[in-house]
């Protein structure tokens, strides 16, 4: 064989190294200050509760009593303590925020990818569903959805994804029917490959980098309609244990303890700025025109 | 004529570097006199757009101009910063890619009215619409008011010339102006030019990647290589006796479509940004290397009246072979057996409002071990006519037969056999390969889908078939973009291979690559082609191409076909009118060359008035 | 002189249809026409999803202790005796002339008749008032701000506006408001915690009432439009065209203005008017949050209490401005964009 042109293409110097294995977008100051941030708060939503030193619906003093030895944060509107319903209250809000992003993109991405790939009928019939979901204002739909359906808080989870996957499904379907186009992709369509191995193989795992990029902001905005939607009435219901929930229940007892309202509404922001500060710097780091 | 006129533009020293310190481009100096076209040549990564950009004082993103001396209107700068001040004044640019050089939203007599606003100098009592004219755009109002998007790319980038021209500045300075143009169009941009040259006195430096672009209307040629210019002289003699072995291995690999002689690739590639040696950079593809180039860059050495070569052995530099030489073309006329043929096909686009016509009425044969070339302008077809072949697009009329049978026309309603025996490399190296798979993995899909191997026996074939595409058996774990562009399309006919295939489809398989990588390409394919057997259908808008790999040809016309025969035949005898066009506007080396020792000016001129090779009657018959 | 090639462009000819004559208005007619029927798709879902799900409407409203007989004569008052479909039709009907029926709570409470559309007019101009302060103060600042980041982009004066709008436009509404009535209420005491207003006057009348939701509304959603704004100018400033001014010497000025501001509009529009129907679901909380009497407060009043009849009124208001502000950022769009205009 023609070894000259074979040793002139040069090996290239060895694999890359496994520098570090921490993605480029958590070693940004931003990223690193986000991340940190919200696993601190995931970590005292799921795990607080065991450290709570009240029972998070017993009443243990006069209602709104500020700060003092027996209740770290004071008492709430009934009584209650502030500190253990906090530490009670966050897994609602990361947890069922956290299913419903998972139902977020499940569905989709399989929407997107099957309206994507398919040149048929399939795909504007999904697509004008898509279309006819994002012409209400998001809010609104969870509150039509409460009415019909009741006030429980599944219907705020499946409310939530109704709202949400249009937008999944829209930038995966436009990222699929791109790399359809591609070279490797039409080589697969003409060895005769079969549809569901051709989204798996050859276009799921080359659109990872579009789909990912937003997760952090569908998070957040399904921590906002929950919260939102607790903090209403409309989706948790008192006794229970909620940052949205408790923010609005002790409004009445400002005036004695801010605390119980200072409090949930706090940790409800710095989980909100820990995951844009994070989806900030996974932007930019991509090359987004967020520099 | 340039030697007597006076200086435009004198650069020198120049320096670019990425911002982490490794030099982009080191020791330019350029050197333009009134009146004299500079021809930039180099291929990707050479730094000749850096090195352009940096006269303005303009950097992109990642580098810095470290060091520049440029004397222009008779004052000398030497603070990159300061050099903002000869933008638009001393000298102007011509960008790449016209489409989205323009602002979308500025009519196009409002685009040229901004820049005699701003320049003092280019005001000289033209209007917009004079200027317009001055590139042959029509000057009227009705013209002045379209929007850039409501031109075609030629008119877009006479509008970008119009705009540099109506600045008025000493040198014009334009950027692969015609790269993503039509030959047609490219060759009225290129007549234009050295009209601008010789009427209105311009000076202008042309950079390109295409020495047969340059060979038509440059005074002078500058190559650069690796970030420095390697060589630089009178174009005539840089192109007929050039010292540097690069230069002359560009000149080997550059294809001909008027003395076509066989192709000779360099071998390896060039080196990348802060890879570079201590010694000659060209040093590791070299083959007159001695010990001593590896030592220390050389200088510019005078190699001849104006005639600099960075190179030491530049005697040893063999002069380029002789035009003729001789092509392996197939015997047509043998009765060897047809494997693919094309009857009556017809093929359309359909969107919602329209269906478009893209190929209408095709037929044609190919026989075990013969190319078929389909030629023709974006838009012509041709790509629609391959993918129909290997059953990507459906077909409007006629039929396919491989072997004789009937193709069904959805690859998903071929047998697998019939999808194993023809096999399409796709045009963009990029995107041919699945960037989450490593090579051995695409290799072996193939050969496990249709081949029907197991995996272990895929692997051993993969091995096989990447030292039959001349790759190192290593690569196999890569993933593509760790393989340069000619590497993965390397890959990617091991890929087509893998199948066993008896039918190739190439879909514009060089087109993105750089020439002296699509020599190697081409000289790869040429030689399975014969040891395999292969019938060849080879689609490409490059009649260069055509010449060197063709043994019959299709010229495509807005999906039908113009004129069809072999190719010796119809290149040299053009009979259809469109034909006749493609071929007298495709530059040509040799046709250069011969132009100058017949006429003794740049050959665009000679072409120009109908004196060089081919008539020139197109040039002429468009002109007004 | 050469041959130019056919244009793209429509030739001198002059077209005999008025769609060809005025694409502008044809086009805004289309978009008219699409988004009626959306519309009534729209009011589709909202009239079957409130009604049709689990449970009867007389029943829920009344609660479980009440007798059949009531249930049986509210039923007949609100017309579910009927058919789903003579239903919907009837109060599509009527809510066409303005008539969105009577207020099922109120009518299960003893009244003779309740009509939500009287009750709705109060509301409906305090939430107008509250967004429309907003909006005039949101656009120009967007705008500002955004132009502004974008031109320092990577400096401090870039960091600190982007970074402030990244913290305030990642928190919930009601958190924000909260915070507000926090800091100007329970610390600085200079602010009421509500916003209240009597009814029959005017919001105006009580401009402290107005800072705090004004001044949430705002952080909200200027922070999104900040942000976007600022990214859509620097991808025209990294442009080519731009670049190409910048290189053959036009006034830094001119630049700014005419090729990239320019350019950068139509992006601009499309996200303000996105962010102005974020506004239309941020209202529904921050009104709850300031007890402010809009619409918002209304709807979610309406929710609580089951009254079916009310959130179909609010929700169908809601959805045709909607719907609205669509139509008219894509006409803009249209117009500010060449290559859209020329080729409609």
């Amino acid at each position: 064989m023609e070894a000259g042109v074979a040793t002139a293409l040069p090996e290239k110097a060895g694999r890359r190294p496994l520098v570090s294995r921490v993605p480029r977008f958590l070693r940004t100051p931003s990223g690193a200050v986000g991340a940190t941030l919200f696993l601190a708060i995931v970590l005292f939503a799921v795990f607080g509760r065991l450290f709570a030193p009240h029972s998070p619906e017993a009443p243990i003093g006069i209602p709104g009593s500020p700060p003092g030895p027996e209740a770290l944060l004071g008492t709430d509107a009934l009584g209650r303590d502030v500190f253990s319903r906090l530490l009670y209250g966050g897994l609602s809000v990361v947890g069922l925020a956290g299913i419903a992003t998972v139902g977020v993109y499940a569905i989709g991405v399989t929407v997107g990818l099957v309206a994507g790939y398919s040149r048929s009928l399939v795909d504007p019939i999904l697509m004008r569903t898509v279309d006819f979901i994002l012409s209400f204002p998001a809010l609104l739909l969870l509150l039509i959805l409460v009415t019909g359906l009741g006030t429980a808080i599944w219907v705020t989870v499946v409310g939530v994804v109704i709202v949400l996957f249009p937008g999944v499904a829209r930038i995966v379907r436009a990222a699929t029917e791109e790399v359809s186009q591609r070279g490797y992709v039409e080589s697969a369509v003409a060895r005769g490959e079969k549809t569901p191995g051709i989204l798996a193989r050859e276009i799921l795992p080359n659109i990872v980098t579009p789909i990912m990029a937003d997760v952090g902001i569908r998070f957040a905005a399904a921590v906002i309609f929950i919260a939102s939607m607790n903090y209403l009435g409309l989706g948790l219901r008192p006794p229970s244990s909620d940052w949205g929930l408790m923010v609005s229940e002790n409004r009445r007892v400002i005036t004695t303890n801010i605390w119980g309202v200072l409090a949930p509404a706090a940790l409800l922001g710095l989980l909100a700025i820990a995951v844009a500060l994070v989806a900030d710097s996974y932007a930019r780091t991509r090359g987004r025109s967020g520099r | 004529m340039s030697a007597e006129e006076k200086v435009a533009l004198r650069v020198s020293g120049l320096e670019v570097a990425t911002t982490k310190g490794a030099a982009i481009v080191e020791d330019v100096s350029l050197t333009l006199r009134q009146g004299e076209i500079l021809g930039v040549v180099g291929e990707s990564g050479s730094g000749k757009t850096t090195t352009a950009l940096s006269l303005f004082g303009y950097a992109s993103r990642g580098a810095r101009v470290e060091r520049i001396a440029v004397e222009a209107e008779g004052e000398r700068i030497e603070d990159p910063r300061r050099l903002a001040a000869l933008r638009g004044e001393a000298l102007s640019y011509v960008p790449q890619d016209p489409g989205t050089a323009l602002n979308p939203s500025l009519r196009v007599a409002a685009a040229i009215e901004d820049m005699l606003r701003a320049h003092r100098r280019g005001a000289e009592g033209r209007t917009p619409g004079q200027w317009l004219e001055s590139v042959h755009l029509p000057g009227d109002e009705e013209f002045g008011k379209r929007y850039p998007h409501q031109l075609s790319g030629g008119q877009q980038q006479r509008v970008c010339i119009a705009q540099a021209l109506a600045c008025g500045p000493d040198v014009v300075v334009l950027d692969e102006p015609t790269t993503g143009l039509d030959v047609v169009t490219q060759a009225r941009i290129l007549r234009e030019l050295v009209r601008l040259r010789d009427e209105e006195h311009v000076a202008m430096i042309y950079i390109t990647h295409d020495l047969s672009v340059v060979a038509q209307i440059a005074n002078r040629i500058a190559v650069m290589y690796a970030g420095r210019i390697i060589e630089e002289g009178p174009a005539e003699e840089v192109l007929a006796r050039p010292r540097h072995p690069y230069t002359r291995g560009l000149l080997a690999s550059t294809p001909d479509h008027v003395h076509t002689r066989p192709l000779q690739p360099m071998p390896g590639i060039a080196v990348g940004v802060g890879d570079r040696p201590q010694g000659c950079a060209f040093a590791a593809r070299c083959p007159q290397r001695q010990d001593r180039c590896l030592a220390a860059m050389p200088d510019l050495l005078e190699v001849g009246a104006g005639h600099r070569a960075r190179c030491l052995e530049w005697e040893r530099t063999p002069a380029p072979a002789a035009a003729g030489g001789h092509l392996s073309r197939r015997d047509l006329a043998g009765d060897h057996e047809v494997l693919l043929e094309v009857r009556n096909l017809a093929a359309e686009h359909r969107s919602r409002r329209e269906t478009v016509v893209a190929a209408s009425d095709v037929s044609f044969s190919v026989a075990k071990g013969a190319c078929v070339a389909l030629v023709g302008e974006s838009g012509s077809g041709k790509t629609t006519i391959a993918r129909t072949i290997v059953g990507l697009h459906p077909v409007a009329g006629g039929e396919i037969l491989l072997g004789g049978e009937s193709l069904p026309a959805d690859a998903k309603k071929r047998s697998s056999g019939q999808r194993r025996r023809i096999q399409m490399i796709m045009q963009n190296p990029a995107d041919a390969l699945n960037p989450r798979r490593t090579i051995e993995w695409s290799i072996a899909r193939p050969a496990r889908v249709l081949g029907g191997m197991g995996r272990r026996e895929a692997g051993a074939e993969v091995r096989r078939l990447l030292e039959a595409v001349r790759l190192s058996a290593g690569i196999v774990d890569r993933y593509p973009h760790e393989l340069s562009g000619g590497e993965r399309q390397r890959v990617a006919i091991a890929r087509a291979l893998a199948a066993d295939p008896e039918v190739l489809v190439c879909d514009e398989i060089t087109s993105a690559l750089d020439v002296s990588v699509q020599a190697a390409i081409l000289e790869l394919l040429d030689d399975l082609r014969s040891r395999l057997g292969l019938a060849t259908v080879f689609i490409t808008h490059d009649l260069g191409v055509v010449a060197h790999v063709a043994d019959f040809v299709l010229v495509l016309e807005h999906g039908l076909v113009c004129e069809q025969g072999p190719a010796a035949e119809i290149l040299a005898r053009p009979r259809h009118e469109y034909t006749r066009r493609l071929l007298e506007s495709a530059p040509s080396l040799s046709a250069a060359l011969e132009a100058w020792q017949t006429v003794g000016d740049t050959p665009a001129e000679a072409v120009l008035e109908g004196t060089g090779p081919g008539g020139g009657s197109v040039l002429d018959s468009s002109g007004g | 002189m050469e041959a130019v090639g056919p244009p793209p462009a429509p030739t001198a000819v002059a077209p005999r249809h008025w769609r060809r004559r005025f694409p502008l208005t044809a086009f805004l007619v289309r978009r008219i026409a699409a988004g009626l029927v959306l519309l009534l798709a729209t009011s589709a879902f909202i009239f079957f999803a409130t009604q049709i799900l689990p449970g009867n409407v007389a029943q829920v409203v009344l609660g479980r202790n009440a007798t059949p007989q009531s249930v049986a004569s509210l039923e007949a008052k609100l017309g579910l005796d009927e058919p789903v479909v003579t239903r919907y039709v009837d109060w599509l009907g009527n809510a066409v002339t303005g008539d969105f029926g009577d207020s099922a709570v109120q009518l299960g409470q003893g009244a003779k008749s309740a009509p939500v559309a009287s009750e709705l007019g109060e509301p409906l101009r305090n939430s107008l008032i509250l967004a429309g302060i907003t909006v005039l103060l949101m656009i120009p600042l967007s705008f500002l701000l955004g132009v502004y980041a974008a031109t320092r982009a990577g400096k401090p004066g870039d960091h600190i506006t982007s970074l402030t709008s990244l913290v305030i436009g990642a928190f919930p509404e009601f958190v924000f408001g909260t915070l507000l009535i926090l800091v100007f209420f329970s610390l600085l005491n200079v602010l009421p915690p509500v916003a209240l207003v009597p009814p029959g006057t005017s919001p105006l009348a009580e401009p402290e009432a107005l800072v705090l939701p004004i001044l949430t509304l705002l952080g909200v959603t200027l922070a999104a439009g900040i942000r976007q704004v600022r990214g859509g100018m620097i991808d025209v400033l990294e442009s080519n065209f731009v670049a190409l001014a910048e290189i053959n010497g036009l006034p830094r000025r001119r630049i700014l203005w005419r090729y990239a501001l320019r350019n950068a509009l139509p992006a601009s529009i499309q996200i303000i008017a996105q962010n102005i129907l974020y506004l239309l679901g941020g209202i529904i909380i921050v009104e709850s949050v300031f007890a402010y009497p809009g619409v918002g407060t209304f709807l979610v009043e309406a929710v609580n209490t089951r009254d079916v009849t009310a959130v179909e009124a609010v929700s169908l208001i809601l959805a045709a401005i909607y719907i609205s502000i669509n139509i008219l950022a894509d006409f803009l769009v249209v117009v500010l964009v060449p290559k859209l205009r020329t080729r409609l």
